[in-house]
């Protein structure tokens, strides 16, 4: 089993990301669950969104407290010391940012692996708008292999965005091809 | 075939009521119920679910008009939680007493206050005694199972009362999971359509819900106490029902890893999930824990849950709600009573109070409530009820 944390603010999407991949994880045969930090959502507030992906039923209804891979979606949060919460020195930060590696690195004083892609850019030239949790997807789809493909996000995609699924698409796929590690 | 989707448990509860072919929602939006009824309403108005939504100003409305609705003879559903279903409070009686089989989820939640949505199981705790059958859900397939089971118990003629599915407010409600959702002409093979007792009928008028004075109040209340408690046998052959049906097998009280156990966690609704993962590791480091869930909380499965339980030396009855100034917290003080009542004085009973307004409750918890009691029980303290993890 794989346990995702995302970190965003409210009205950024990070919710809506979790529940795409736990979507995209069942059409694919495995088990999966999303949810939210509980509570009403304010919108500007930090909040995290959780996300458990096995090949097994999944038997736990705790929040993530030691995830594998953190992702934060808003690149004013990679600094924030909650990020970094219960995620160990062999786990993996995604980060929305437009710094290089050592940068980020120095920022958020993380020591494992991280992976950057500039997704406010991505989401702003593909989408028109700088919500970037359907780009963040292709960021840690490239940093995760095999967490799923990014093929069965298409339906999922659709169901949620409808006409304008095909744009985020586009952002996913372009994030997947511009993130570093 | 039936297929394993992803969807939030609160809208696979929904398409079990949709696929139920239920005749009549009422509800009241209230957190966290909100998109259970949400659903509904969107279902009737986009035509898949042909039914009548009556939106109401309440949810003491609500409710009198699903005993309404049964009364004509309508397959009838609606949702609640916390202050909602304090607010039907009375009409809740009144369902169960005219014997009319409503079907109601209830997502449970804290009850106000200090203002709370969260979970925990305190609304349908005040509730306890209103004489309907309950059940709770441990993830969001029970929902989906024990929704359908739901109209199959309380319409049949055996038992025609109403029915409630517990589901924990957000841990379950919330999230999207993997749940198989039956093929309608299964569900139509379960649960064929309503044939009520009797119903209102404008051509041939009749009372229901008449006065009962001294000299027939209390034989009403037995009739209304017997027909509950006769309803177990119901419950367990619609549970035998549901394996062949969709292959899944339900009883009233699940076991998990208990048979050797010298300590067993006693839980309701989805904590038993987390729980049996914590068991899975303390197995793993030498304990002998297991986990008794309760899953029909009304009528209490007394047999099923002694048998479950009478091999441990100690267990661990966990509550999610207080019962303030009692001996114990509800299940805590029905397990003791009944304990008692069996002359069994062998078990130690401690029964922590946890997850109290969304508090999360984590593996780690339950080890270190298995830790703090199994100490109480050798140093031979008294019994108790504590409320756990209280931060000082």
């Amino acid at each position: 089993m794989i346990e995702v944390r995302f970190h965003g603010r409210g009205g950024q999407g990070a919710v809506t990301s979790s529940e795409l991949l736990a979507l995209a994880a069942i059409s694919e045969g495995k088990y999966a669950s999303a949810f939210p930090s509980f509570g009403p959502e304010r919108r500007g507030a930090p909040l995290q969104a959780y996300l458990r992906i096995s090949p097994d039923p999944i038997r736990l209804r705790e929040e993530i407290y030691n995830p594998q891979v953190v992702v934060v979606i808003d690149p004013a949060l990679v600094a924030n010391p909650a990020i970094k919460a219960g995620l160990g020195e062999d786990g993996l930060l995604v980060v929305n940012s437009t710094h290089d590696l050592d940068r980020i690195k120095q920022e958020c004083a993380f020591p494992g692996r991280i992976a950057r892609v500039d997704a406010n850019s991505i989401a702003q030239q593909e989408l028109g708008v700088p919500i970037t949790n359907t780009t963040m997807i292709g960021a840690l789809l490239k940093a995760c292999p095999g967490l799923v493909e990014i093929e069965s996000l298409r339906h999922p995609l659709e169901e949620r965005f409808g006409a304008n699924a095909s744009k985020n698409l586009k952002a996913l796929q372009r994030a997947f091809n511009e993130t570093i590690i | 075939m039936a297929q394993r989707v992803g969807i939030e448990v609160s809208l696979a509860c929904a398409e079990a009521v949709k696929l139920a072919r239920t005749d009549v929602v009422s509800a009241y939006p209230i957190t966290p119920q909100t998109h259970i009824v949400e659903h509904l309403a969107e279902l009737v108005a986009n035509g898949e679910l042909e039914a009548d939504f009556i939106p109401v100003e309440s949810e003491h409305s609500a409710m009198s008009a699903c005993i309404g609705s049964v009364a004509a003879g309508a397959r009838t559903f609606t949702s609640s939680s916390a202050q909602g279903l304090a607010l039907m409070h009375e009409m809740l009686f009144i369902a169960s007493a005219m014997r009319l089989p409503v079907v109601m989820a209830v997502a449970n939640r804290a009850l106000s206050g200090p203002l709370n949505i969260w979970n925990d199981h305190s609304d349908i705790m005040a509730e306890r005694d209103i004489g309907w059958v309950q059940t709770f859900a441990e993830n969001g397939q029970e929902v989906v199972d024990l929704t359908l089971h739901a109209f199959k118990v309380a319409e049949d003629p055996r038992v025609s009362l109403p029915t409630a599915i517990n589901m924990d407010g957000f841990i379950l409600t919330h999230v999207i999971e993997s749940i198989e959702l039956p093929d309608q002409k299964d569900v139509d093979a379960y649960l064929p359509p309503f044939k009520p007792l009797q119903i209102l009928d404008p051509g041939r008028p009749r009372s229901l819900g008449v006065v009962g004075g001294p000299e027939i109040y209390t034989e009403a209340r037995k009739a209304e106490t017997v027909a509950l408690e006769n309803a177990y046998a119901v419950v367990t052959e619609h549970f035998e029902g549901l394996r062949k049906q969709f292959g899944r097998a339900y009883k009233p009280v699940e076991t998990y890893k208990s048979e050797d156990a010298e300590v067993l966690f006693i839980t309701m609704g989805s904590l038993g999930q987390t729980c049996m993962s914590a068991v899975d590791e303390m197995r793993a480091a030498g304990r002998k824990a297991g986990v008794v869930r309760i899953r029909l909380w009304r009528p209490f499965p007394a047999g099923d849950f002694i048998d479950a339980v009478k091999g441990a030396r100690q267990i661990i009855v966990c509550d999610r709600a207080i019962s303030p100034g009692a001996c114990a917290a509800p299940v805590g003080a029905e397990i003791k009573s009944l304990l008692f009542n069996r002359k069994i004085n062998n078990i130690y009973v401690s029964n922590p109070i946890i997850g109290l307004g969304g508090r999360d409750v984590t593996r780690q918890f339950f080890k270190d409530i298995y830790a703090q009691a199994v100490k109480d029980a050798a140093s031979g303290k008294p019994m108790a009820t504590e409320i756990m993890g209280v931060k000082e």
